[in-house]
C-alpha cells in the first residue's frame, strides 16, 4: 500500500467518518485516496483551513468523538495554527493532519514549505513528522490515542510527500483506545471525605473536565447527597442541566451574580475538571480565601497552578466523583439554601433591567423557544457570548459549542458547522457582527453541505466587548470599536446561497426564526440591537467579588 | 529560593531538546543549567537540569514535563543523597613567572592540564559546582582566555536510580 493509502485506513480503522479539509500540492495523493474511499469516509470541503480547523473542533465537542481535520503544507499547514491553539487551551481531542514537501526539499526554502511541527509546538499535545512510510501508521494510531487519553487536545501528524507515495504492507489494529490513570489513594479519598463532613456551606465548581469525562451523573448525585448548589466554568455550562434547582449557573468576570456570590460564601468548594483560569477566579489572591479547595482533575499539572489547594485528587473525574460519593454525607441544608435564596433576592431586586424591548437577552430567549434540549448552540467571542452563557438554558452536555480558552472569534461558523455535521441536527450559531465579519466565508460551506444552520448576528454595529472595556475603564475612547461597515447580512447571505432575514422587533425575530426552523438550508437572521447593551455582572479584570458590578 | 535538580530519561530521538526548552520559555521557567546525552539504551537520553527557584516552580516543572509525550522519567533528586559533578575546560594564561603557581593550583584542586603552550595552560577540571566556582574564581587573577562548561550531571547514591524509585 502506498502511505497515502494507508492514513486513509488507518483513519477509517480509527472510526473516522468525517474529515474537514481543503486539498492543495501535497496532499494529492491523500485526496485522490479520498477520491478513491468517498464512500467509506466522507470529506467536508471548506472554504479555508481555518474554517476546518474550527469545524473539526466543533464537530469533537458535540459527538466527544476525535476531530479530524486535513490541510496541505505552507499556508495550508499555518491557517491551522488559530484553529490549533483553540482546541489546544479547550482540551478538545483532535487530529491534524499535513502534507508536506518531500524529505529531500525539506530545510530549502521550497515551494510552500514551512515547518510546522516546530510552528505548533507549543499549541499541541503532540507532533509528528513522518518521514518513514513504515511508521506512518502507528504513528497515526499513536495520535488518536494521546488526542483522546488523559486531558485531551490537539495531535498534528506532518506527512511529507515523498512519504504519501512510498510503499509498505499495511497490517490493521484496533482503535487506540484512551488511556486515563487515576493517581489518587485512600488517604485522599479519606481526607475527601473529612472535609465534606466537617463542610456547612459545601459549593461544586463544575468544569469543561466533567463534560470530557462524561460525569454528569456523578456530578449530579454527589451534588444531591451534600445538599449543595453547582457554579460552573464557561466550558463547564452543559454539564449541568438549566432545569436543575442546584445549578446557579456561570461563575467568574461575567457570571450568574448568585453562583458567583454564594461561590465566595461556601465554606468548601469542590471544584472538578477546572482549571482556575483568570477569567473565573479573578485577584488570586483574596480568591476563596475563606474556603477549602478540593480540586479534582486529570491533569496533575493544573492542581495548585494557579490556585493553591487544600486537596488535590487525579485522576478520572468520573471514578473520583463516584468515590467520593460514598464519603460523602448525605445531608439536608436548608440554613445554606435560604442563604443562597437571599442572594438571589438581591440579584432579582438590583440587577440591571436587560429583557426590556428588543435586548439580547429576549433574542436568546426567543431562539430558546424554537430549539430543543440536543440542539448544539455554538456561539463566538464576545459579549453576545456571555449573553449566551448567562441566558441560554442548555439541558444536555456537549450542546454548548464555545471558544473558552483562546477566546477566538471567528470560532463559530465552523464550528457549528462540525456540530451540525457531528451531531446530524439542526445547529445555532449565535455571534455577533465583528465575529462574524472574520470568518463568514463559511457560509459558503455550510450551503454546500445542505446544512440547516440558524445564524443569529447580533448586530450593534460595534466591537461590543471591547467597546464596553472602553466605556468601563477607557474614558469612552472608542479606538477602533465603532465598525461603520455597509454590510448588508440579508443580501451576504442570499449571495452565498442562503436565506437572509432582518429583525429589529420581537415580532420580526419571531417571524424570521419561524421559518428558518422550518427550512432545512442555512439561514442568517440579522438582528439589530443596541450598541450600548453591556454585559453584566461584570468583575473587573484582577477584581474580586466585592468588585463585582451589578447594574 | 532553592536551588533543585531534576533528573529525567526522555526518548532519544530529533526535537526532544526543542520540546523541553521550548517548554520552558513558553511558561516563564528559569533554569541554571540543562545536561543531554544518550544512556547505555541508545534509544533513551538522560537529561538533568538544575533550577533555582520555589517548591511551586518545581513543582511545575516536574508535572509540565511529564505530561510531555518523550520524557519517560522525570522527578527531584534530593540534594542531600545524590552525587553531580559538573566539568570545565579552562584556558589561561601563564608565563614562566607564574606557571608554577597555576600548576600547584591545578594540583591542589585536584584537577589536570591536558595542554600546555608557551603562553597558556588548558586545564580540565571536574567536580560539585561550588568547587568549580571556587576555581574559575581563583584563575581570574591569571587571565582567563577561554572557559567551556557542561552543566550539572547528577546521580543517585546506592542502588537507587530514576527507574527503581
Amino acid at each position: 500500500m502506498t502511505g497515502a493509502q494507508i492514513v486513509i485506513e488507518t483513519l477509517i480503522e480509527q472510526k473516522t467518518e468525517v474529515v474537514f479539509g481543503y486539498p492543495g500540492g501535497q496532499v494529492l495523493n491523500l485526496y485522490d485516496e479520498l477520491y478513491k474511499n468517498s464512500h467509506r469516509i466522507r470529506h467536508v470541503l471548506t472554504a479555508h483551513e481555518q474554517g476546518a480547523a474550527h469545524a473539526g473542533d466543533g464537530y469533537a465537542r458535540a459527538t466527544g468523538k476525535v476531530g479530524v481535520v486535513m490541510a496541505t503544507s505552507g499556508p495550508g499547514a499555518t491557517n491551522l495554527v488559530t484553529g490549533i491553539a483553540n482546541a489546544y487551551l479547550d482540551s478538545v481531542p483532535m487530529v491534524f493532519l499535513t502534507g508536506n514537501v518531500p524529505c529531500g526539499l525539506i530545510g530549502r526554502d521550497s515551494f510552500q514549505e514551512v515547518d510546522i511541527t516546530g510552528i505548533t509546538m507549543p499549541i499541541v499535545k503532540h507532533n509528528y513528522i513522518v518521514k518513514d512510510v513504515t511508521k506512518l501508521a502507528d504513528t497515526i494510531r499513536e495520535a488518536f490515542r494521546i488526542a483522546k487519553s488523559g486531558r485531551p487536545g490537539p495531535v498534528l501528524v506532518d506527512i511529507p510527500k515523498d512519504v504519501q507515495t512510498a510503499e509498505c504492507d499495511f497490517v490493521p489494529a484496533p482503535v487506540s483506545e484512551a488511556v486515563i490513570r487515576n493517581r489518587y489513594g485512600e488517604e485522599q479519598i479519606a481526607k475527601a471525605g473529612e472535609m465534606m463532613r466537617a463542610s456547612e456551606k459545601p459549593y461544586i465548581y463544575c468544569g469543561g473536565g466533567v463534560v470530557t469525562a462524561g460525569a454528569e451523573k456523578e456530578l449530579a448525585a454527589l451534588a444531591e447527597a451534600l445538599d449543595c448548589p453547582i457554579g460552573t466554568s464557561l466550558m463547564g455550562l452543559s454539564a449541568v442541566p438549566a432545569s436543575s434547582p442546584r445549578k446557579l449557573g456561570m461563575v467568574g468576570m461575567h457570571g450568574i451574580y448568585t453562583a458567583t456570590v454564594a461561590k465566595s460564601r461556601a465554606d468548601l468548594v469542590i471544584a472538578v475538571g477546572v482549571r482556575f483560569s483568570d477569567r473565573a477566579t479573578g485577584n488570586k489572591n483574596e480568591y476563596l480565601k475563606n474556603a477549602k479547595i478540593i480540586h479534582v482533575d486529570v491533569d496533575s499539572a493544573e492542581i495548585d497552578k494557579n490556585i493553591t489547594v487544600d486537596l488535590g485528587i487525579v485522576g478520572n473525574v468520573k471514578d473520583v466523583l463516584a468515590t467520593l460519593l460514598k464519603e460523602a454525607p448525605t445531608v439536608r441544608r436548608p440554613a445554606w439554601w435560604e442563604e443562597i435564596s437571599a442572594i438571589r433576592r438581591y440579584e432579582e431586586e438590583n440587577k440591571a433591567k436587560q429583557d426590556e424591548g428588543f435586548t439580547p437577552y429576549r433574542i436568546i430567549d426567543a431562539v430558546n423557544r424554537f430549539t430543543d434540549a440536543d440542539t448544539p448552540v455554538a456561539t463566538d467571542v464576545g459579549q453576545h457570548q456571555m449573553w449566551t452563557a448567562q441566558r441560554y438554558r442548555f439541558e444536555k452536555p456537549r450542546t454548548f459549542i464555545s471558544s473558552g480558552g483562546l477566546g477566538t472569534m471567528g470560532f463559530g461558523l465552523g464550528a457549528a458547522i462540525g456540530a451540525s455535521i457531528g451531531s446530524c441536527r439542526r445547529a445555532v450559531l449565535i455571534t455577533g457582527d465583528g465575529s462574524f465579519g472574520m470568518n463568514l466565508n463559511e457560509l459558503a460551506t455550510a450551503v454546500s453541505q445542505n446544512l440547516p444552520l440558524v445564524i443569529l448576528i447580533m448586530n450593534n454595529g460595534v466591537l461590543g466587548m471591547v467597546r464596553q472595556w472602553q466605556t468601563m475603564f477607557y474614558d469612552r475612547h472608542y479606538s477602533e470599536t465603532v465598525l461603520n461597515r455597509k454590510t448588508d447580512f440579508v443580501k451576504l447571505a442570499e449571495a452565498f446561497g442562503a436565506v437572509g432575514f432582518r429583525a429589529s422587533s420581537e415580532e420580526e425575530l419571531n417571524a424570521a426564526l419561524t421559518k428558518a426552523f422550518a427550512s432545512d438550508g442555512t439561514v442568517v437572521i440579522d438582528c439589530l440591537i443596541d450598541r450600548d447593551e453591556r454585559v453584566l455582572p461584570m468583575i473587573p479584570p484582577g477584581g474580586t467579588v466585592n468588585d463585582l458590578v451589578i447594574r | 529560593m532553592r536551588k533543585y535538580t531534576i533528573g529525567m530519561l526522555v526518548v532519544n530521538q530529533s526535537g526532544v531538546l526543542t520540546r523541553i526548552s521550548g517548554m520552558f520559555a513558553r511558561r516563564g521557567f528559569n533554569i541554571d543549567s540543562l545536561e543531554v546525552g544518550v544512556t547505555e539504551d541508545p534509544t533513551r537520553s538522560r537529561m538533568t537540569i538544575t533550577m533555582t527557584g520555589e517548591d511551586y516552580d518545581r513543582d511545575q516543572i516536574v508535572k509540565q514535563l511529564e505530561k510531555l509525550h518523550d520524557v519517560l522519567v522525570v522527578r527531584e533528586m534530593i540534594p542531600e543523597s545524590i552525587v553531580s559533578r559538573e566539568l570545565i575546560l579552562l584556558k589561561v594564561s601563564a608565563s614562566s613567572a607564574n606557571r608554577q603557581e597555576i600548576i600547584d593550583a591545578v594540583n591542589i584542586f585536584r584537577n589536570k592540564i591536558i595542554d600546555f603552550s608557551p603562553e597558556s595552560l588548558c586545564i580540565e577540571a571536574t567536580g560539585e559546582t561550588s568547587k568549580i566556582e571556587a576555581f574559575i574564581e581563583l584563575m581570574k587573577q591569571y587571565g582567563i582566555l577561554e572557559l567551556c562548561r557542561t552543566g550539572t550531571v547528577s546521580l543517585d547514591r546506592g542502588t537507587k536510580s530514576l527507574t527503581n524509585s
